[in-house]
């Protein structure tokens, strides 16, 4: 019945994008838009991530009375994964607050996409944490723009380093099969140009293989992939599509060993209804998996205690609750940064992306915040909107995720000239002047 | 040899998954062979059937029930639900719709399609819930002849079983029962039905019912296949071509255009995507679809409605 209760208030407020905290706006607090999605086909994925982000936000304004005495107010806005309503959501958001937001998450490559320019021109930093434009990691063009922690290019590379791994080096890839199977989407599309680039330099044979949204129905391509008999298959999926793929691989006898989903096709919603089929599927890790650290323990305190939680207890902890919470992180360290050279006060997005630009997350520094063991140090500047580039392999033993590889960092020798090149066809076709980031301070 | 071993897996493997699709597009012959209502909703009534199921299912079991006596109980609960959904469209948007143009019924049923799903997620959840009703391995036929065998599916044999057994007691129920034949006679003419003593209440209920039945069935299969989870809806989508292949009006129609959708956009895909991008299987089918309403605009087995002015 709690449940029942707990789903009604969420969905409803979801659905009339409602803010979850005090809509009254003050003028000593910081707006921070959520752009999420609890209905349709991705909310699986869409809600335990705005959970996450929710929570944390929640606990600063819990535990530490706001940032630096500055309160969080947030507000919900349900996309459905959809680009036009998330173009219309932060339409309705963005001047919200006493200085306009923050920054804004889309948690959709699309809507990244669709927004790009929009937050240039409204001075607005728009933070997409593992997905989002690859080209982006060059802020001297892309300043508002901030790929946080991994690009799908540092993926790609990623992927293929553990696959080599596997193989026993670089040089066993010379001759293999690596399918990509994708979301049809700019998501899914987003990693195919780096690997060209690494298929050209190792030598394996590149195949895309995509699944029109949401991904319902892939028996043609599980029987493409059964007669063409590739040594390995990348998943991009999201939502419906990770399991399904699963549950198609089974059906034809792929090996789930063989198959690497991006670190958005590797959460508890992506194999569970895959149940026994989808043991020994692996999926890359955006540095974090499931698990609590020191942080949760103080949401479980602040949070939970006191009857405010977003989700199920149960549910803290898992791989897209822990993401949720370590975005929300980065968004609030920044805006604490920003703080030190404006001031104590609620920001401007233009200030928000100073904080944003210098930000330095060390070992110490993310002990402190009770991140340990979820996230190595990050280190983001103009010439780096990604900050870091790590990342591990996690594995699906029918009950839970192992970790079963080291740490891998993506190759910027490779990815470096990729992100030049595209980046400078952007802004030659926006009539961008690149920023020269040895003057930026 | 090997070649045409694939083709063989490809065909049957497509035909298959056509037979899923027209489970769901019997629900919508069902309802507008009956009342002459368009019913968008239909996706959205398989995933409530689903999520009453398996909701149903999970608690039962969880409070140890044998899984058979919950399988009979979670099926009986959500077809309670089905039949309170019938009487509530019934109760609340078609009845007074009575009599109204095809548009304005074609519409109630959007307003339909949202409530269902929000209410549902809304009572139900909103999580993937894994059904297993059903085996979902696979055979690998004629290993001697083709190398690595032919391909086939349990679940889409489960599938197939199920539609031809739902065709052949639709059909029975069409034309041999006076229910049935009362149906007929209330999609003709809502009006001319209710002037000789038919009770269009009781009927649009028991249609309603019927095809809210049809998506539990819908639902039992899918959900195995995909989990019962939101994107379930969207199987609506996929069973549109096959009516207008099939005929709206045509329950072995709805087989056959299935069928033909099946096998159509998965040779499509395996054969023609490669060379075009790929991701061409769901507008293929459009492209099918559109060949068909051209040469026979009512679907291949539809009824040709001449009105005399």
């Amino acid at each position: 019945m709690a449940n029942i209760a707990r789903n009604v208030l969420i969905l409803a407020a979801a659905l009339s994008g409602a803010a979850f905290s005090a809509p009254a706006v003050a003028q000593n607090e910081q707006f921070i838009p959520i752009l999420s999605y609890r209905t349709g086909p991705y909310a699986v994925n869409g809600a335990p991530y705005a959970n996450g982000v929710v929570d944390y936000y929640n606990l600063i304004n819990e535990r530490d009375g706001g940032i630096n005495g500055v309160k969080i107010l947030f507000e919900e806005c349900e996309t459905a994964y959809a680009t036009d309503k998330g173009v219309e959501c932060y339409e309705r958001l963005k001047s919200k607050g006493p200085t306009g937001a923050a920054f804004i998450n889309p948690l959709s490559t699309g809507i990244t996409f669709a927004l790009t320019e929009k937050t240039a021109t409204d001075k607005i930093p728009i933070i997409t944490m593992g997905y989002g434009r690859a080209d982006s990691k060059n802020g001297a063009v892309f300043a508002y723009n901030f790929p946080l922690l991994g690009t799908y290019w540092s993926a790609a590379d990623i992927a293929i380093q553990h696959v080599a791994k596997e193989l026993g080096g670089f040089d066993k890839l010379k001759g293999r099969k690596i399918s990509l199977l994708y979301h049809d989407s700019p998501y899914g599309k987003e990693p195919i140009p780096m690997l060209q680039v690494l298929a050209q330099k190792y030598g394996f044979e590149f195949t895309p293989i995509p699944v029109t949204h949401p991904g319902v129905e892939q028996k043609s391509q599980w029987l493409a992939i059964r007669q063409q008999r590739p040594d390995y298959v990348l998943v991009w999926g999201w939502g419906v599509m990770n399991s399904t793929a699963i549950k198609e691989a089974a059906a034809v006898a792929y090996p789930r060993e063989k198959m690497i989903g991006v670190w958005w096709s590797g959460a508890e919603p992506d194999v569970t209804p895959a149940g026994d089929q989808a043991t020994g599927y692996k999926s890359l890790m955006l540095q974090h998996g499931a698990g609590k650290f020191p942080v949760h323990a103080d949401v479980e305190k602040y949070i939970y205690a006191k009857g405010k939680g977003s989700t199920e207890p149960a549910k803290i902890g898992e791989v897209l609750y822990n993401r949720g919470m370590t975005n929300a992180m980065l968004g609030v360290e920044a805006i604490r940064k920003a703080q030190e050279k404006f001031g104590k006060k609620p920001l401007t997005g233009e200030q928000v992306r100073w904080g944003l630009e210098n930000l330095i997350l060390t070992a110490a520094r993310i002990k402190e915040l009770g991140f340990e063991g979820m996230l190595k140090p990050v280190s983001i500047s103009c010439s780096d909107h990604e900050g870091a580039r790590y990342g591990r392999v996690q594995q699906w033993d029918g009950k839970g995720w192992k970790v079963i590889s080291d740490w891998y960092t993506a190759d910027e020798s490779l990815i470096e000239p990729l992100v030049a090149d595209v980046s400078a066809k952007y802004a030659a076709e926006k009539k961008i002047k690149p920023r020269d980031c040895a003057k930026e301070t | 040899m090997i070649a045409f071993g694939q083709f063989l897996e490809v065909l049957i493997g497509g035909l298959m998954s056509g037979v899923l699709y027209s489970l769901v597009a019997l629900g919508f012959v069902l309802i507008f062979k009956a009342s002459g209502v368009f019913n968008y909703a239909q996706g959205a009534m398989v995933l409530l059937a689903g999520l009453a199921l398996v909701r149903a299912l999970d608690l039962l079991v969880a409070n140890g029930f044998p899984l058979w006596v919950a399988v009979v109980l979670g099926i009986g609960f959500a077809a309670v639900i089905m039949a309170a959904t019938a009487w509530l469209i019934e109760r609340f948007v078609v009845g007074p719709l009575v009599n109204q143009d095809a548009l304005t019924l074609f519409m109630s049923t959007i307003g339909v399609t949202f409530v269902i799903e929000g209410v549902a997620e809304m009572i139900f959840g909103s999580d993937v819930y894994p059904l297993r009703l059903f085996p979902t391995d696979a055979w690998f036929l004629f290993e001697g002849l083709f190398p690595g065998g032919i391909l086939v599916n349990k679940l889409d044999v489960w599938g197939a079983l199920i539609a031809g057994i739902l065709v052949a007691g639709l059909a029975l129920f069409f034309q041999r029962t006076k229910t049935g034949r009362a149906l007929r006679a209330v999609a003709d003419d809502h009006l001319a039905a209710h002037s000789v003593g038919i009770p269009i209440s009781w009927i649009w209920f028991v249609v309603w019912l019927a095809a809210g039945l049809v998506a539990l069935v819908a639902a039992t299969v899918w959900g195995t296949k995909l989990g019962v989870q939101f994107s379930i809806t969207f199987l609506a989508l996929k069973a549109l071509p096959v009516l207008i292949i099939g005929g709206l009006t045509s329950i072995p129609g709805a087989i056959v255009g299935g069928l033909i959708v099946g096998a159509g956009e998965k040779i499509a895909e395996v054969y023609l995507g490669p060379s075009i991008g790929g991701g061409i299987e769901y507008w293929f089918a459009y492209v099918l679809a559109l060949a068909v309403l051209l040469v026979r605009p009512q679907g291949l087995f539809g009824e040709r409605i001449i009105e005399r002015i």
